[in-house]
Parts: structure tokens; C-alpha cells; sequence
């Protein structure tokens, strides 16, 4: 276990260690200490490294993302992992706004809550999200899946691609061109390996799926206002 | 015309300034389709712009420099600030972000291969960086765009430079698309998205929402580049003096700063025309930031929209700016709207220089099109050719300019070597009307 002192050690030398790491490092466990809420904790990662930040932290921990596993013991700050590749990211408190934002893939498990526009524009990430999500959240979310245990806030899915979204509790709205669809076997089989990823007891059973209308796919003046 | 049948003259027929022609046309179209113009370019409309300023030459109190022989240095160094890797061009002419999708990969082959022989760089758009597009660009800019497609950080580590967009000059405040005809399996599969649909591009990034946000998000990008490569941040030209500002606080290496004249692939025609302000409105007022800052020249300054000639190059310069860029001009060196193509621009109702309509993926030039048959139209070699032969040509214009001026270097043009030919042009840029040592608003006049 490597042990990176965020009183002693500066952010740039931390992170350069960090992304020194190649695919065959030995080194293959961090740990963070005294974060303090910084920047850009263990941002461009690409090795298949487990790093455990002992707090919480700022903007951007573990953004853009490859390969390595990121274990947040705290809460975390806004655009927690985002555009993340591949890879899992695990915040054991609450996120801040735009969790997951643009994430092409790997997980993005979140234990506590996520503020508004979580998942906003995901590429192809899955998002867990143990308890609520705020508003707007998968805003033109292109592909992937955010999964929500508890309730979603207002104008959830907005103007959505391809996405799915699943959600347990309520749904304070939806946005534009986001319905509710069929719950399919081959969802619940779906979100039973979800679930099961991002360490959830909830019953699939329990949740909705919601998803693209796709009216609009392309463009029309009656959808311009 | 006939005069009445009592033999009394009619009175004449007078068309309206204000309904002309093509607004009554415009009417009609849209009262016909409830759709409003969609198009691509920079605003057309007449705007004060670098022909209303003159460079007033050497003369008795100046000393000009041999036309061919003496050295006039043009090489610019971009990045300083921060940046462990800044770069250096030979010409302080750029190529703007155009995206793969907006454009061919033909014509963005073209521009890399041009820009790489003229000794400058290009730069990527939205969308994402292609590897025909690396390959050919020995200095190659990437986009960091709102929509994020593409956006990987491998391409990030493998850019000579991040410009981070914060808007354009057609568009301030607006977002994009890319409509369906132009999305292919290449361009779908690099979006992420489904073939044949609309693409969006946000108008706002999705993970920052001002500049303290920017700051910290320019912190993460350093961070993930190891502090080597030069940050940009660009906007659209809206309010120069406060943006320019803002950027350079969140840790701009570069500004970029593009006026109304500038293109953009698509938007609706009443934001080109309506938003947004004429580049020579907004230079002075970014320069005048930086010096308030006490930045101008350690934070570069590019500024775009309607830059055509060596001599608008050489304004540019002498109002502050460290480098220009051009996206509409290349696109014309490379073919846009030749009239080789006349024929076809008919058929697709319009004519040679006024086609505009790049989002239709038609382009019978072969550049904004992701059609194969019109895209082998466009020779990618023969296109690299033509766009270094008119920078170069840009490039020596804007010699022969500051030699006359006794400048041996283009960067040492300065505002005292112009004046303007209309009030609106002094006012804007700052220098004397002709034939007077007065502009309005300068410090000191109560006009």
C-alpha cells in the first residue's frame, strides 16, 4: 500500500504518480490521505490501480478516468468522474452535481446522493445511485444506464438519446421527449447485474424504466419551443 | 411606365428599405414552411470591418524597411504562460476549429496538410480528433466542446494545445447541430449516437457553469496533461473587455476571440446576423484588458471572424493581437464556393459565393459533406497545396505591410500606424479617423 499525504505531498506530484502507473504496475494500491475537499484528486488514471481518497474531495476526482478503481470514503465534490472511460468510482457519501458527467464508461457507484444533473450527457457510463438524484439529471444522456434507488427530481431526461434510466422511488418530472417505457425481461436481467455491481439489495421489480421518446431525432419546428 | 389614362404621370413605384426584396422573401418562405433559415457561414450583413482602417505607410517621421530583402520576422509564440510546451509558429495564421462531420475528412486532411507546410497549425472541432487529421497536422489544436463528443483523454494527451470553447462568433450563447444527412456510421460511431439523427451540441458545458468553475476545470485538464500543453479558451465576440478578463483569471494561456463574421457549420440565420459583434469591435477592448491586467503578450491573444487578406493579418496585429485565425477563407482556398461548380450550385438553388447551406451535406466542393461521391471531388493533397499558397501569399501581404510601416517584426505594429476611414471604425478600433488625431469616446475629448 502506497500512502500520498495531501498536507505534505502537492496535487501535481500526487497526480504524476499516479499516472506513472503502466498496466503491469506492482504498485497496484493507493491511499489518499487528508484530501480536504481538494481539486482534481487522481484525475487521468490508466492502469488497473485501486486508490481509496480518505475524505472528501473537491471538483473532478478520478475525471476522465481509465482502468483504475477510485474508492471515495467521504462525500464528492461536483463532476465526480467525469467523462470517465472505463474503470469504477465508488463514493461511499453524496455527489455533488454533474456526477458522471459525459462518461463514456466503466461505473460509477454513488452510495449516498447525487445532486442535480447527474449523468448529464453520458456517453456509455453506468451510474448507481444508492439514494436520490436532483434535477436534470440525465440531461441529453446519449447511451448507458442510471440506475436510482430512491427518487428523481424535476425534468429527469431531458432532451435524452439512447440512455435508459431506471428509477425506484418517484419522479418529480419528466423532461422534454423522456417517457416511461416497458419493463422488459431483458431490463430486469439488466438491472438485476446493476444492481448487483453497484452493490444494491432493491428488488428490480420495484423500479420503472424511462427512456427516449425520440421525437426529437430530428429536427421539427413544433418541438423548437 | 404608362402614364394614367387622363394622360397625368403615375406616381413611381418605391420598394421599401425596410421590406426589401429579400426580406419579403424571406417572409414568404417562412410563412410557407413555419421553419426558420438554418445555414452555415458568418454573418453577411455589412459590418464595420478592416477595410474602414488604412495603414498610413512611413513618411519623413518614419523609417520604412526594404520591401524584399530586409527581414520581417512573423513567428509568434503561443502558450508562454503556463504551459511547459508552448508553441511556435512561423505565420501567426491559424486554422480555427472546424469538426470532422461539419466538414469532410478529405477537406480536414487538406487543412492539416496545409497549415503543417504554411508552418502553423489546426485545429480540431466538434466531434473529436480523427487520426487522418493528427497525422497530417504537425500542430494540432483540440476543441474541448460543451457537447464533449469524442472527447477522450488520450486525444487530450496526444493535442500540441487544449482550446477550451466557451462559445463563437456566429453564435454567442448558442449551441450547435449536425443534422442527420451529415452523420454516417463513422460520425455516429464517434458521437455516440445513433446514425441518421440530429446531433445537438450544448450550448454550455455540462460540468462547469462560470468562471470559478473554469478555473478549476482548467486545473484538471493541466493536471491531466502534465502542465505541457497551452490552454486556450475561446469565446465569441460579445463582450470582450469582461471575458477576456474572466479567461485569463480562470488560467488561460491563449484567448480566443471571434467575431460575428465569423462561420460556424450550422445555425439559425437571425443569431449569425442578430448576435454578437463585429471583430473590430472587440480587439481593442481585449487588449485593453490585458493590459490591465498587465498580460497583454504573456497571455496571447487570436483573434478570427472575417480575416481574408495579408493586410487584414497586418491590422490585427497593429490593434494587439498576437495571431489571427481563419476558417471561411480556408475552406474558400480549398474550393468552397468555386464557380467551377456553378452548375450545381444552381440545381441546388443558390450560385457560386452565396452557397451556404453546409449543413445539408450537398457541398458539390466535396468539403462540408459527408456524401463519398462529392468528398473524392476534394484531392486532399492538391487542397494542402493551395491552402499553404495563400497563407503564404497572406503571410508576405502582411510583410510588405509592416516593412512599410519600418517594422521588422509583424508583432511590432502598432495602433499609431493605422487610421480609419468612417467613425464607426475609429470608434471601434481606436485610432484617428483620416486626416484628424481624434477618435470618438478617446480619452480626453468630450465627444
Amino acid at each position: 500500500m502506497q500512502t500520498i499525504d495531501m498536507d505534505t505531498t502537492a496535487l501535481r506530484d500526487l497526480n504524476a504518480a499516479l499516472q506513472a502507473q503502466a498496466n503491469e504496475t506492482n504498485q497496484t494500491a493507493w491511499e489518499i490521505v487528508n484530501p480536504k475537499g481538494s481539486h482534481a484528486i487522481a484525475v487521468g488514471l490508466d492502469a488497473p490501480i485501486e486508490v481509496t481518497v480518505k475524505g472528501s474531495t473537491g471538483y473532478y476526482c478520478a475525471g476522465m478516468n481509465k482502468q483504475a478503481t477510485v474508492h471515495v470514503a467521504g462525500s464528492a465534490g461536483p463532476g465526480v468522474a467525469e467523462n470517465m472511460m472505463s474503470g469504477t468510482v465508488v463514493i461511499e457519501g453524496d455527489a455533488s452535481q454533474y456526477a458522471g458527467a459525459t462518461g463514456n464508461g466503466g461505473t460509477l457507484i454513488i452510495k449516498g446522493n447525487a445532486s442535480s444533473r447527474c449523468g448529464i450527457s453520458m456517453k456509455g457510463i453506468d451510474i448507481i445511485v444508492h439514494g436520490n438524484v436532483g434535477h436534470m439529471s440525465a440531461f441529453m444522456a446519449q447511451s448507458g444506464n442510471l440506475v436510482v434507488c430512491g427518487d428523481a427530481g424535476e425534468a429527469l431526461g431531458d432532451s435524452i438519446y439512447e440512455a435508459r434510466l431506471f428509477v425506484r422511488g418517484s419522479v418529480k418530472s419528466l423532461g422534454a421527449d423522456c417517457i416511461e417505457k416497458e419493463m422488459r425481461d431483458e431490463h430486469i436481467s439488466m438491472l438485476t447485474e446493476l444492481l448487483a455491481r453497484g452493490g444494491c439489495d432493491a428488488k428490480p421489480e420495484d423500479f420503472k424504466r424511462y427512456g427516449s421518446a425520440r421525437q426529437l431525432y430530428n429536427f421539427n419546428i413544433d418541438n423548437a419551443y | 411606365m404608362k402614364d394614367l389614362p387622363n394622360g397625368a404621370p403615375r406616381t413611381v413605384p418605391i420598394q421599401s428599405a425596410t421590406f426589401t426584396n429579400s426580406v419579403n422573401a424571406e417572409i414568404r418562405r417562412a410563412a410557407a414552411t413555419g421553419i426558420y433559415d438554418i445555414r452555415g457561414g458568418g454573418a453577411k450583413r455589412k459590418v464595420p470591418h478592416f477595410d474602414d482602417l488604412l495603414f498610413l505607410g512611413a513618411s519623413i517621421s518614419r523609417y520604412p524597411l526594404e520591401g524584399y530583402r530586409e527581414a520581417c520576422d512573423t513567428s509568434v509564440m503561443l502558450g508562454t504562460r503556463h504551459a511547459e510546451n508552448p508553441i511556435k509558429l512561423d505565420i501567426p495564421i491559424t486554422i480555427a476549429g472546424m469538426s470532422f462531420g461539419a466538414l469532410s475528412g478529405a477537406a480536414k486532411e487538406a487543412l492539416g496538410r496545409g497549415a503543417t507546410l504554411a508552418g502553423t497549425s489546426t485545429t480540431t472541432g466538434d466531434g473529436g480528433m480523427t487520426p487522418e487529421e493528427r497525422g497530417h497536422s504537425k500542430t494540432l489544436v483540440y476543441q474541448y466542446l460543451p457537447s464533449r463528443y469524442g472527447m477522450n483523454p488520450d486525444d487530450l494527451r496526444n493535442a500540441d494545445a487544449i482550446e477550451v470553447v466557451v462559445g463563437q462568433g456566429a453564435k454567442p450563447g448558442g449551441g450547435g447541430m449536425l443534422l442527420g444527412q451529415k452523420i454516417t456510421d463513422r460520425v455516429a460511431g464517434m458521437r455516440n449516437l445513433p446514425k441518421g439523427i440530429d446531433q445537438r451540441s450544448a450550448c454550455r458545458h455540462p460540468d462547469w457553469t462560470g468562471p470559478d468553475d473554469l478555473e478549476i476545470k482548467i486545473l484538471e485538464l493541466r493536471e491531466l496533461t502534465g502542465w505541457k500543453v497551452p490552454i486556450y479558451i475561446k469565446v465569441g465576440g460579445a463582450r470582450p473587455y469582461f471575458d477576456t478578463t474572466l479567461a485569463v483569471k480562470a488560467g488561460a494561456d491563449v484567448v480566443v476571440l471571434d467575431g460575428m463574421q465569423g462561420g460556424t457549420a450550422a445555425t439559425q440565420d437571425v443569431f449569425i446576423e442578430h448576435v454578437g459583434m463585429p471583430i473590430l469591435a472587440c480587439i481593442r477592448e481585449a487588449v485593453r484588458a490585458l493590459e490591465d491586467l498587465g498580460m497583454h503578450r504573456e497571455v496571447q491573444l487570436i483573434v478570427s471572424g472575417g480575416v481574408r487578406t495579408g493586410a487584414d493579418v497586418a491590422k490585427c496585429m497593429a490593434l494587439g493581437a498576437d495571431a489571427v485565425s481563419i476558417g471561411t477563407a480556408a475552406l474558400i482556398a480549398l474550393g468552397d464556393n468555386d464557380p467551377r461548380w456553378e452548375t450545381e450550385y444552381q440545381a441546388l438553388g443558390t450560385t457560386a459565393g452565396a452557397y451556404d447551406d453546409w449543413h445539408e451535406g450537398n457541398d458539390p466542393a466535396g468539403i462540408s459533406t459527408q456524401d463519398p461521391e462529392l468528398e473524392a471531388r476534394l484531392d486532399p493533397v492538391e487542397g494542402g497545396r493551395r491552402l499553404n499558397n495563400y497563407l503564404k501569399v497572406m503571410t508576405l501581404e502582411a510583410q510588405t505591410i509592416a516593412r512599410a510601416c519600418g517594422k521588422n517584426k509583424l508583432h511590432n505594429l502598432e495602433p499609431e500606424d493605422l487610421c480609419a476611414l468612417t467613425m464607426e471604425a475609429a470608434a471601434m478600433a481606436k485610432v484617428p479617423l483620416a486626416g484628424t488625431d481624434w477618435w470618438p469616446g478617446k480619452s480626453g475629448t468630450t465627444f
